[in-house]
């Protein structure tokens, strides 16, 4: 595709599928929300793409997913076989012989692939890559034929230090395609080339057991894409971030774990970049989560891995997002000890929140916005109910929660909100605050459909420089999608000390790695602007277990990138005294693995097009006021439409903004204004 | 001052998150795989004069937060004796007898000074790989004396008004086989605290010292409430359960731990007088270290009360010193962790009496503190330490976990590449332990087998403390027990078992030889003849169980084909009363 080709953003949420179109020719750009059908996550794709009128016009489609996520947390995938080392076919079963809950003893754990479909053979790699027992292809094609008898869809191979020398592991690659009638094959360095058997042996089987569900997947869109005259590609989102071509999401389909998340993280930064912030917090409030994650001086912090649910674990680069079980749904309750909490429970989107009047009568978060007169009763977003009953939201407020706490209905709606403020403020303080970041130098991102309405309280309480709105909050992960970057992550692991190292091989690894991520960028068909490589070290001092990222400032001048002992040391105590008080000087240093990175740099976005229109003015953008509770009192309250502000409108607190897919709620001693890009920025009167 | 109950939820949040990156701050920093990996650590927040826990956080290791309490009253004595305090004072010590649990287990503990006073103690323990003693690793089965298990530090001042204490940290070097891990992970707990006092501070300028002392108050009298709630629910009477550890590793007699539990009113009373005497090896336990068990038993039972000292009000404990659960200085208490998951497991056993329905059967229940040691180049020590999993008990709600860690600890198991990449040893089997669990409705989880060869050219020596070798793990509301702890080594002769079964030292092999530990599973929980015949087909399928398992403790029947065979199953079961 070149920068000036049609270009359309997909995510396939829970709830709904959201889809952001951009003509770049002539700056026009469209959206479209249809409901996503669980499932058949494809469904809401094609409705969503009719919506923009179809698909042959455009050239190029770029898709954050769910389907991975949620064939893991549904476990609907297939049936998949192991081949492990003779006497660890249990490791994936045995894990880090962890339990749900540090408190309580209850609950099992049902592997992804039964013991039965893990079958062992005979060989063996030490730690220092010897061969102890070499690989007999022939018991490793009996082990295949024998897991395909069993109904095995596709197979994961998973040799114990297999990171340390990969050689068994790819000869028995070889002899399980010569038996084996489909691609889903993996080999456990091909996911993740280090150290920890259960990690990688996990996200291995996790590839594996998703493996046929995305290929199919990701077959299905194609066809219907081909039936509608669709010419160009299809692109996914991975959980870095990054965007990767479907050849790749069949081959490495657990990198989709966080697709549509990462996608919204990507679409914050450049939103907030393009406005002049490069530190940022994005928070996204669904209907059970509420999900954070850092920019810190316009880089997206990543995670090693994640856990989707107890004991299925992921490990390769991903967006770092923080979650807490706060979301809109979240059920407000008592315990039994008088204390007020809110969540994790949660009564999801269905039968959802007391004032939706579908059955639950317990109070929840989005009551208590309703109940203090936040959120427009009359006019719900999403477009499913007509309107919201105040009056269910507060009996169930008042039964759950006002009478134990000796409360009427408004005080103990605005005690619900405030203990979800809190837990939420809690949520961002472990994310910049903790991790060493001055949080008067970050504004908040709220996105999706309800984090505008506590911006102000966490701007409050955190002492946040200000919250942006983004102009369209409820679409953020389909706009990410269409400005992702292409993203290919390696890991290696070395274990080479520094004192002494060999700077010239390190080098020449580095060199080779960045080589080989390059390929897999330019080998897109994706047109890119430029490719950087991001160079990485794994590092502590010996004796630790636990490293520290230390990111290498080192570029190509001539064909050097400059590697030397002493640039990696010192980089190494800058990155150490960045998470802890002390160095330990004497103590030898190690580096444990090395982390490439290549992106290819998409065309930068103009956020121009999302101004408003010349025409806007605060005359057409109000809507009259309403009775909204603040500070201990109700407050007759302005009401906006958002959309129809006005460039450097200034809007003071109390204010309700509305728009048809989120409400912002600008809190008295606050003000709201709107930039040159449509986005609205709160902040401090 | 009282507080709204909005004030009070958000600043028991706030105080919870400091506590827990306190821990995520030594984990990440600490030199050792027992605190990195397996986060044999905790810190928390402690009353100004009592000592009394105010605040842990959600992830330290469960027996720690018990015990951490004394600890902190430990210090406060030798304060009150010295009388002499200043901002940037760091106390440390690791004396099991006074409020510490074994000598491994080195605590830090700082006054948070505000205007001139203590405000409260922040404290950081964990688990140091060595400190000197007879066995590496310290984990000594034949010590008959503490000074056989390491060396005994009593609370000193480490650091003095910010500066640290050289003195002091050479003493510490000097008696360890590997000092650079200690003083790592020392620093690790300095990392800790400094981050929890500079947060602390941060709290209490925005709030103010009056309402966080007001929280605090409230916080501790809520968990009281709650717990009284929870006894009041329970019918009153006395409960009775008795449980044996295999021997004291010095000569093979059994040891009982005996408790009689009274539930009346609101209140409970733990009467552990009819337990044995304190014993001549490692297996007895300080008071406080007794205290701090129950006080995890009752976490687990009783999961929504907060982790504070309040929750213990209600509760009366009878430990006479006439027993091996209230010793003093010097007798030996290496193998701590055992003598507590008996003292855990009699709880959970008397109070599945109290209420089946919520009870489970018992954990596997053994720490198997394994120890492999040898010599590098240049003399320098290898110490391989680690603990291994077991199965969990079947319970109400699913069979009990494979492979899990102790109801004392979260810790999770360093990876076997972690292990082969730092020590010389190869592990050829690493897998679940078929017909470990116990039979029940459903059934126990299975414990684990791990089998590791020498690849040292001189081999290596081995140590393990072990128990469950003789009494299994018990299940409950008509399940049955778990398998044994079993423990084999290879010699010139073949394979040998020791006289006490779990309990070894002065045991070389030599290279290319192994050693192999079975693992128990957890109890079952309600009587295996009413599992559904289907399960129990499906467990000879996946191995859990062996056909002649099924047939003996479920009463199931399968074919030649591994298929149910109905007719023999219905008749086998008919024979069993149900």
């Amino acid at each position: 595709m070149s920068s000036r080709d049609v270009i359309v953003g997909v995510d396939v949420g829970g709830t709904f599928t959201d889809l952001f179109l951009l003509d770049p020719a002539n700056g026009r750009f469209q959206t479209a929300k249809v409901p996503s059908r669980r499932g058949d996550e494809s469904q809401g794709f094609l409705n969503g793409l009719k919506a923009l009128g179809g698909a042959a016009a455009i050239h190029s489609i770029v898709h954050g997913t769910t389907v991975g996520t949620n064939t893991l947390l549904e476990r609907r995938g297939p049936k998949i076989g192991v081949i492990t080392t003779r006497g660890f076919r249990d490791v994936l079963e045995m894990r880090r012989r962890d339990r749900r809950r540090t408190w309580g003893l209850w609950g099992d754990f049902t592997p992804i692939a039964d013991r039965d479909m893990r079958v062992e053979v005979d060989e063996r790699t030490l730690a220092d890559g010897f061969i102890r027992t070499p690989l007999d292809p022939q018991e490793v094609r009996a082990a295949a034929k024998h897991l395909l008898d069993q109904g095995a869809e596709s197979i994961a191979i998973t040799f114990i230090n297999a990171y340390a020398n990969a050689n068994n592991e790819r000869r028995a690659l070889v002899a399980v395609r010569e038996v084996w009638p489909n691609e889903f094959i993996i080999a456990s360095h091909e996911v993740l080339s280090e150290i920890r058997e259960f990690e990688r042996s996990s996200t291995a089987a996790i590839n594996a057991y998703l493996q046929p569900v995305v290929a199919s997947y990701i077959g299905k869109l194609e066809t219907a894409l081909t039936e509608q005259k669709f010419s160009g590609q299809l692109h996914i989102v991975q959980s870095n971030g990054g965007i990767m071509s479907t050849a790749t999401a069949r081959k490495l389909p657990a990198r989709t774990a966080l697709s549509g998340p990462a996608a919204g993280v990507v679409a914050g930064a450049a939103i907030a970049k393009a406005s002049g912030f490069d530190n940022l917090i994005t928070c996204d409030l669904g209907g059970t989560s509420f999900d954070v994650s850092v920019i810190a001086g316009g880089r997206v912090s990543l995670a090693a891995q994640t856990t989707i649910d107890f004991g299925l674990v992921i490990r390769t680069p991903m967006i770092e997002i923080t979650t807490i079980g706060a979301g809109g749904g979240s059920i407000a309750s008592v315990d039994r000890g008088g204390l007020l909490q809110v969540g994790p429970e949660s009564a999801g989107s269905v039968p959802g929140p007391a004032c939706y009047g579908q059955g639950n009568t317990r109070p929840t978060l989005t009551d208590a916005q309703v109940a203090l007169g936040r959120i427009n009763a009359t006019r719900p977003f999403g477009g499913e109910l007509k309107s919201l009953d105040v009056e269910a939201a507060k009996r169930a407020i008042v039964t759950h929660v006002g009478e134990p706490l000796g409360l009427d209905a408004t005080a103990a709606a605005a005690a619900i909100v405030q203990v979800a403020d809190a837990r939420m403020a809690g949520a961002i303080r472990l994310v910049s605050i903790e991790r060493g970041h001055d949080p008067a130098r970050f504004v908040a991102m709220p996105f999706g459909g309800g984090g505008a309405l506590h911006v102000s309280a966490l701007i409050r309480q955190i002492g946040l420089k200000c919250a942006l709105v983004p102009r369209f909050p409820g679409i953020t992960s389909a706009l990410g999608c269409v400005l992702a970057d292409l993203r290919h992550d390696m890991v290696q692991t070395l274990n080479v000390m520094l004192d002494g190292v060999d700077a010239a091989a390190l080098e020449r690894r580095m060199q080779a790695a960045g080589r080989e991520a390059s390929a897999v960028i330019a080998g897109s068909g994706i047109a890119i602007e430029r490719i950087d490589v991001q160079y990485e070290l794994d590092m502590h001092y010996l004796g630790q277990t636990h490293t520290i990222a230390v990111p290498l400032p080192v570029a190509y001048q001539g064909d050097n990138l400059g590697v030397s002992e002493a640039t990696v040391r010192s980089a190494f105590e800058t990155a150490y005294l960045g998470s802890f008080s002390r160095l330990l000087p004497g103590l030898a240093m190690r580096i444990v693995s090395l982390r490439v990175a290549a992106i290819g740099r998409r065309p930068v976005f103009d956020f121009a097009v999302f101004a408003p229109s010349a025409s806007a003015s605060l005359e057409k953008a109000r809507l009259g006021s309403r009775p909204v509770w603040f500070d201990g009192g109700w407050r007759d309250t302005p009401v906006w439409a958002r959309l129809e502000l006005p460039v450097d409108a200034r809007i003071a607190g109390p204010a309700v903004l509305e728009q048809p897919d989120a409400t912002t709620v600008v809190e008295p001693g606050l003000a709201g204004r709107i930039d040159k890009l449509g986005n609205l920025i709160v902040e401090p009167a | 001052m009282t507080l709204d109950p909005v004030t009070l939820a958000v600043l028991n949040g706030r105080l919870v998150q400091i506590a827990d990156e306190m821990d995520a701050t030594l984990y990440r920093s600490a030199f050792n795989p027992i605190i990195a990996e397996a986060h044999d650590a905790c810190h928390g927040l402690y009353h100004a004069e009592t000592g009394a826990t105010l605040v842990q956080g959600t992830s330290g290791l469960p027996i720690f937060v018990g015990a951490m309490a004394f600890a902190v009253k430990a210090v406060i004595d030798k304060v009150a004796n010295d009388g002499h305090l200043e901002t940037g004072d760091t106390y440390i010590f690791n004396d099991p007898y006074d409020g510490g649990t074994h000598l491994n287990d080195f605590r830090l503990i700082r006054p948070l000074m505000r205007k001139g006073r203590v405000f409260a103690w922040i404290a950081s323990v964990g688990h140091w790989l060595d400190i000197g003693g007879n066995v590496p690793g310290n984990y000594n089965p034949k010590a008959t004396e503490s000074f056989q298990e390491g060396v005994r530090i009593p609370p000193v001042k480490l650091i003095r008004a910010g500066s640290i204490q050289q003195d002091i940290v050479d003493i510490l070097a000097a008696n360890s086989r590997v000092p650079q891990s200690n003083w790592g992970d020392l620093n690790g707990q300095i990392n800790a605290l400094d981050l929890g006092e500079r947060r602390l501070h941060t709290l209490l300028d925005e709030y103010g010292d009056d309402t966080i002392t007001a929280a605090l108050a409230a916080l501790s009298s809520r968990a009281e409430a709650l717990m009284r709630a929870n006894i009041a629910a329970l019918p009153d009477g006395t409960y009775t359960c008795d449980d044996f550890l295999d021997n004291d590793g010095i000569t093979d007699v059994p040891l009982r731990i005996a408790l009689d539990l009274t539930i009346a009113g609101e209140t409970m009373r733990l009467d552990f007088s009819r337990s044995a005497p304190p014993c001549d090896g490692p297996l007895n336990i300080a008071r406080s270290t007794a205290i701090a068990c129950c006080y995890v038993a009752l976490k687990h039972i009783f999961i929504d009360v907060p982790a504070n000292a309040g929750c213990l009000a209600p509760i009366k404990f009878d430990i006479p010193d006439t027993t091996l659960l209230a010793v003093s200085a010097p007798r030996p208490v290496a193998g701590y962790t055992e003598t507590i998951l008996r003292v855990i497991d009699v709880i959970f056993g008397a109070f599945a009496k109290v209420a089946p329905e919520r009870s489970q059967g018992s954990p596997f229940a053994t720490i198997n503190a394994l120890s492999l040691a040898g010599w590098r180049e240049h003399r320098r020590r290898w110490i391989m330490f680690c603990f291994f999993g077991g199965g969990l008990g079947g319970n109400p709600e699913s069979d009990g976990l494979n492979h899990s860690n102790n109801p004392i600890s979260t810790a999770t198991i360093p990876p076997v590449e972690i292990l082969e990449s730092l020590y010389p040893v190869m592990f050829t089997q690493w897998a679940l332990r078929p017909d470990s669990g116990g039979p029940g409705h459903n059934r126990g989880g299975l414990g684990a087998i791990y089998e590791i060869e020498a690849l040292a050219e001189d081999g290596a020596d081995v140590f393990l403390i072990g128990e469950r070798g003789k009494f299994p793990p018990f299940g409950v509301n008509g399940g049955g027990p778990a398998a044994l702890n079993r423990f084999i080594y290879e010699t010139d002769q073949g394979e040998e078992t020791p006289p006490l079964i779990s309990k070894v030292t002065d045991i070389r092999i030599r290279h290319g030889q192994k050693v192999r530990l079975e693992t128990p599973g957890g109890g079952g929980f309600g009587d295996p003849a009413t599992r559904e015949p289907s399960r129990v087909v499906r467990d000879v399928q996946l191995g859990y169980i062996s056909r002649d398992a099924a047939r003996r403790d479920y009463k199931v029947v399968l074919r030649e084909d591994g298929s149910l065979d109905a007719d023999a199953t219905a008749k086998a079961r008919a024979g069993t009363p149900a």
